[in-house]
């Protein structure tokens, strides 16, 4: 049934779970559009033969359309869209939600080329090496203009925007080689900034991750960003760099903000009495804009590392902070309160 | 006294409604014209509010306050010469519109003493500046970007205001515009009042709301 | 065609393309010289104050920026010819693709409809001498003609190359002239924005006496429901594209994320303005539609109500849908959510347009004429357009088609298979009442066949390869793509000279074209009671505006007072 549509609406293979989906709303909407189109269409060619006029300057009765009628056409159409939108919306969500335990892969966009970093620390350009029937969520940035993700075998697209970070996801449903196209026009080699998703079968991918082996001819590869294996030691490296640790614990003591052990995944009480789980999402914007989702009775005084973080460094300390998640929290030391307690913090926070 | 409408209309009192219903249509468009950077202001604000906070304590609320009780009083003056236009005063109405574009002088010198002062302090548009090598705090930069921005759009307008006046004030002087087809004026004093009450929501959101800033 | 015989003026034989050449050798008739033998010097022209004569230099500007949009549109598809360089280079695309935009979206299809015929008609179907403001009207027009002028400077300094959508911070640091382009259409907004005004204050203050809300023709609420939005929207889109200058010229950085700004509150900003532009694109050709067919299917509107309120509701809903534009830009799914259901409630109002239009023809006398056939391709062009953007407002698979060709072809459906078409019909409709002339019908229907043809050819393929994943903007393109660019191209080319044989057919109308009649059509709109073309005033005799525009039951009001002595024209409510 899908190789038919496919076929006849000219799409490309469905290498995505979510892709046949997708295809079916596609092909039940445009059958629709089809023969909505071509149905009034040919209601108005009916009615142009059956009502000729007969001779010049004949007049009509004059007769309008029934209130009944009219509401039924209405009411009709208005149900049929409605369908689509709540079809649509269900399978959006989604394809916005990316499932637990998901492998994450870091994708930043420059002009005119795709960089992905691994959490082995391994990182390549342009193409993007999966496992098949494994979620992969994506964590995007751009280090320039707006550019956007999009791989047409997957039914996915996602704009990479800078000083944002935002995520998706697919699971590959079979192996092979799908384009990654630039669809946000993003200068003069807009067409030219493409690559490809290399899904490998499970013993490739194994394969894969011991050596170089079924990275393409012309692949350029950076090698490693973390010079101690995979990102997660990268980002212990990284935060003592960039001096997180000044503020940020890592037994499970808070400090002048909140301790990174077992903080990926939890959720987190914010200023404004709203909470949010601590996903890649929240913490790389805590890291961009701060001042955004202060964690209730903390003080808002980190400064912004937009511009100071590289998006290597920014996927350093996410992973690092994963790898902390489960981790018991075991104080050496006692460092001073420096945060008020809980529920007392609103005077220093912000409306 | 009778006063002929234009050839087009039928009568004074339709082409009077048409000017009136012509100005606050314009207005609805210009206040849709600010409305872009209104947006941007609440946006950044909730985004950076200690950006925000920090920006609106540089600014001198008595300023501020100086020039909102200028732009009000201007508003009544040419309220005032509406009025006396229509009791039949021209010469108090042309004084009282001249008095309103004083005031109007005064909010610009008052506005360009505060732009001066911020200059000085190493504060320009673009987070260019000294001021801001020290003050890092996000949004900071935007606050102050935003800040000369709109009250910048605004004191064109009030220059734009300003001309329309002055425009009017030589009509009624050589009684182009007679009491008994006092619309004009009115239409102009109702653009006046459009530049008065943009001020007066500029005038919280820089001067007079820096938030939970202790 | 017709037996009714106004004997309206005749402007003379014609010695130049340009209609202020023509010299004023009118039969003197009862109404006093026609508007375009009223003043034959280019003064007379230039200062003229009738909304005529500016909806004339209006129609002739717009053509110009057509010509030019279109120029640039044949450029496009022959460099598609080929996956990779046909004739220009990546750079001069991408400037070509954005200022055929540029150039179609703001010098001709806003003004197009609206500016053109809405200032020729709008006056004339309200039964008044002129709009509200009639010098503010000609001002507009030179702001606009100034604003065009300054896109082409822009162009000479080499164009702009940042699409027509201006997305910072691409625009904010593109190497092209920005800040010039951006100048330009900052000018010709306020052009628009003037018109609106002053067709709304027209609409409420200029209506003669006996015509009531519901008795205007439904040209006349398209315009107003346009005329709305024009005024709303516009100074939004105006103050965008200030700060997108600002942060080009002055790097003022008002969307730079360094400095605390958001490149997606710019698309906010832009669709907020851009969605219901849109409408102020769509809805005149509406109004047209409206027009045309009970005229040719002498039969009453079907439902006038419908109509009316669903262009209201069309002006007012427009502005909630913007985020459709945004599905995978990063906005919430909660806010996707909202913009998706708003998108298929503004749906629905043209839907509802739709049907009352083909309801119209049940138990009609239709005539198949010029702007009837036009009516047929606007009908298949636009349900199809229409129904496909339910399909991109689908939020699943928008992702899919969200930049590619599927939503290029879709919303060039719309807008040149909807509103280029209804412009042609509009051409074609109201020749007779603007030159005083009829045209060949077997040439004008030709033409409309061609256009058809050819416009289905163009953008149908880019349907296809939207679904196969062909992103728009895209100056290289895999080979496989190949087979649908060139239909694509032969398309664009059947249709640039089906639009040049129109060209011809008209102007040759011109020329040799028969007599008009005041009412050709046998039309009960207001319009067709004055003569073709009408007096400097319009109106010789009222309309009979207690019967309507659209009463099809009694004949045409205006033959036998027409018969009558002068005297004799009282209006008939």
């Amino acid at each position: 049934m899908n190789d038919w549509i496919l076929w006849l609406l000219d799409l490309p293979p469905e290498a995505s779970t979510y892709a046949a989906g997708v295809d079916c709303l596609h092909f039940v909407v445009i059958t629709t559009t089809v023969f909505g189109a071509v149905l009034v269409f040919l209601l108005a060619v009916y009615w142009l033969v059956r009502y000729r006029q007969r001779r010049p300057l004949e007049t009509t009765a004059t007769s309008s359309i029934s209130l009944r009628h009219e509401i039924a056409l209405i009411g009709g159409l208005l149900s049929l869209f409605l369908a689509f939108w709540v079809v649509g919306a269900t399978q959006y969500n989604h394809m916005r939600s990316p499932p637990a335990g998901a492998m994450t892969v870091y994708v930043t966009a420059k002009q005119w080329m795709w960089k992905f970093g691994y959490p082995s620390g391994r990182a390549s350009m342009d193409i993007l090496t999966v496992p098949v029937h494994r979620p992969v969520k994506l964590v995007m940035t751009s280090r320039d203009v707006i550019h956007s993700f999009y791989v047409p075998a997957f039914r996915m697209k996602q704009d990479v925007v800078p000083g944002r970070y935002y995520t998706a996801w697919f699971e590959a449903t079979s192996p092979g080689q799908y384009a990654i196209e630039c669809a946000e026009y993003c200068g003069v080699s807009h067409s030219r900034m493409g690559g490809a998703v290399q899904v490998l079968s499970d013993e490739d991918y194994a394969r894969w991750l011991g050596g170089k082996e079924f990275d393409a001819p012309g692949a350029r590869f950076e090698g490693s960003v973390a010079e101690r294996g995979d990102l997660a030691s990268a980002g212990r490296d990284v935060a003592a760099r960039r001096g997180c640790f000044a503020c940020h614990t890592i037994d499970g003591q808070p400090h002048i903000g909140p301790t990174w052990v077992g903080l990926f995944g939890s959720e987190v009480t914010l200023a404004d009495g709203t909470s949010v789980v601590a996903d890649e999402a929240y913490l790389t914007r805590s890291m961009m804009d701060p001042q955004a989702q202060i964690v209730r009775g903390y003080k808002p005084v980190m400064p912004t590392y937009f511009g100071v973080l590289e998006a290597t460094e920014v996927a350093s300390l996410v992973e690092f902070m994963k790898s902390i998640a489960d981790v018991t929290p075991t104080p050496a030391i006692t460092l001073p309160r420096v945060a008020p307690e809980p529920g007392t913090g609103s005077r220093g926070s912000l409306p | 006294m009778s006063v002929r409408a234009a050839a087009h209309f039928e009568d004074i009192e339709r082409q009077e409604q048409a000017a009136r219903l012509g100005m606050w249509v314009f207005l609805a468009s210009e206040i849709l014209f600010f409305a872009g950077l209104f947006a941007l202001y609440f946006a950044y604000r909730s985004e950076h509010p200690r950006g925000f906070d920090l920006g609106i304590a540089r600014n001198t609320i008595a300023w501020g306050s100086v020039n909102t009780a200028v732009l009000l009083v201007s508003s009544y003056t040419v309220a005032l010469a509406v009025h006396e236009l229509r009791r039949g005063k021209p010469v108090a109405a042309a004084w009282l519109v001249g008095v309103t574009v004083a005031l109007g002088l005064c909010f610009l010198c008052v506005k360009t003493g505060e732009y001066l002062e911020h200059f000085r302090e190493g504060i320009y548009p673009a987070g260019a500046g000294a001021f801001f090598a020290e003050n890092d705090e996000p949004g900071i930069k935007m606050f102050f970007t935003l800040y000369f921005c709109m009250t910048g759009l605004h004191a064109i307008h009030v220059i734009v205001g300003m001309g329309v006046l002055v425009a009017l004030l030589v009509r009624v002087l050589r009684g182009s515009i007679v009491p008994a087809a006092s619309y004009p004026l009115a239409v102009g004093a109702v653009y006046w009042h459009l530049v008065d009450v943009i001020w007066i929501f500029l005038w919280p959101l820089f001067y007079l709301t820096p938030g939970g800033l202790q | 065609m017709t037996t009714i015989d106004a004997s309206a003026l005749f402007p003379g034989r014609a010695t130049g393309d340009d209609p202020a050449q023509e010299p004023a050798a009118a039969a003197p008739g009862q109404a006093g010289p026609s508007y375009l033998t009223d003043g034959t010097t280019v003064w007379s022209w230039i200062a003229t104050t009738d909304h005529k004569r500016i909806g004339v230099m209006y129609f002739v500007t717009t053509v110009f920026a057509l010509a030019m949009g279109g120029a640039f549109a044949l450029l496009l598809r022959a460099e598609h010819l080929t996956p990779t360089r046909t004739i220009v280079d990546a750079y001069t695309y991408n400037r070509l693709f954005t200022m055929h935009g540029i150039v179609m979206v703001w010098l001709f299809m806003i003004p197009s409809i609206p500016a053109a015929f809405g200032n020729f008609l709008l006056p004339m179907m309200l039964g008044a001498k002129d709009v509200a403001f009639p010098r503010l009207n000609l001002l507009s027009y030179y702001i606009y003609l100034v604003g065009s002028i300054w896109v082409l400077v822009a162009l000479w300094m080499g164009g702009c190359d940042t699409g027509w959508t201006f997305y910072t911070p691409y625009s904010a640091h593109s190497p092209s002239a920005v800040v010039p382009t951006v100048f330009g259409i900052f000018i010709v907004g306020w052009s628009t924005i003037l018109t609106g005004m002053n067709f709304i204050v027209t609409t409420h203050t200029m209506r003669a006496r006996g015509l009531g809300w519901f008795r205007m023709p439904l040209f006349v609420w398209a315009m107003y429901g346009t005329s709305i939005i024009q005024v709303l929207a516009t100074p939004v889109l105006a103050i965008s594209l200030a700060i997108v200058g600002v942060d080009h010229a002055l790097d003022w950085g008002l969307f730079d994320p360094a400095r605390g700004g958001d490149p997606v509150l710019y698309q906010h900003l832009f669709w907020f303005y851009s969605h219901p532009a849109v409408y102020i694109m769509i809805l005149p050709a509406m109004g047209v539609i409206s027009e045309v067919v009970p005229t040719f299917c002498h039969h009453n509107i079907s439902s006038y109500k419908a109509i009316a309120y669903s262009t209201l509701g069309i002006a007012f809903v427009g502005f909630g849908t913007w985020g459709h534009h945004m599905f995978v830009a990063g906005i919430s799914a909660f806010d996707a959510g909202a913009f998706g259901v708003l998108s298929m409630l503004v749906a629905i109002f043209s839907a509802i347009k739709v049907f009352t239009w083909v309801f119209t023809m049940r138990a009609g006398s239709i005539v198949l004429r010029t702007p009837l056939v036009y009516f047929f391709a606007f009908l298949f062009l636009f349900v199809f357009g229409g129904m496909t953007g339910v399909a991109v407002a689908t939020q699943s698979l928008d992702v899919h088609w969200h930049d590619t060709y599927f939503v290029v072809a879709h919303f060039h459906f719309i807008m040149v298979g909807g509103t280029l078409t209804a412009w042609l019909a509009a051409i074609h409709y109201w020749f007779p009442k603007v030159t005083g002339k009829m045209y060949s019908e077997r040439w004008a229907t030709l033409g409309a066949v061609l256009v058809f043809g050819g416009f289905f050819l163009t953008f149908f393929p880019q349907f296809l390869l939207g679904n196969a994943g062909m992103p728009r903007r895209y100056y290289d393109y895999d080979p496989v793509y190949q087979p649908l660019h060139v239909a694509s191209t032969i398309g664009a080319f059947i249709l640039g000279a089906a639009m040049l044989l129109v060209c011809i057919v008209l102007v040759v109308a011109i020329f040799t074209g028969e007599r008009a009649s005041a009412n050709p059509w046998d039309s009960r709109s207001y319009e067709w009671y004055a003569p073709s073309p009408p007096p400097k005033h319009n109106f010789d005799r009222e309309p009979a505006f207690g019967r309507g525009p659209y009463d099809y039951a009694e004949p045409f009001a205006g033959a036998a007072e027409f018969e009558a002595s002068p005297e004799a024209k009282a209006g008939t409510s």
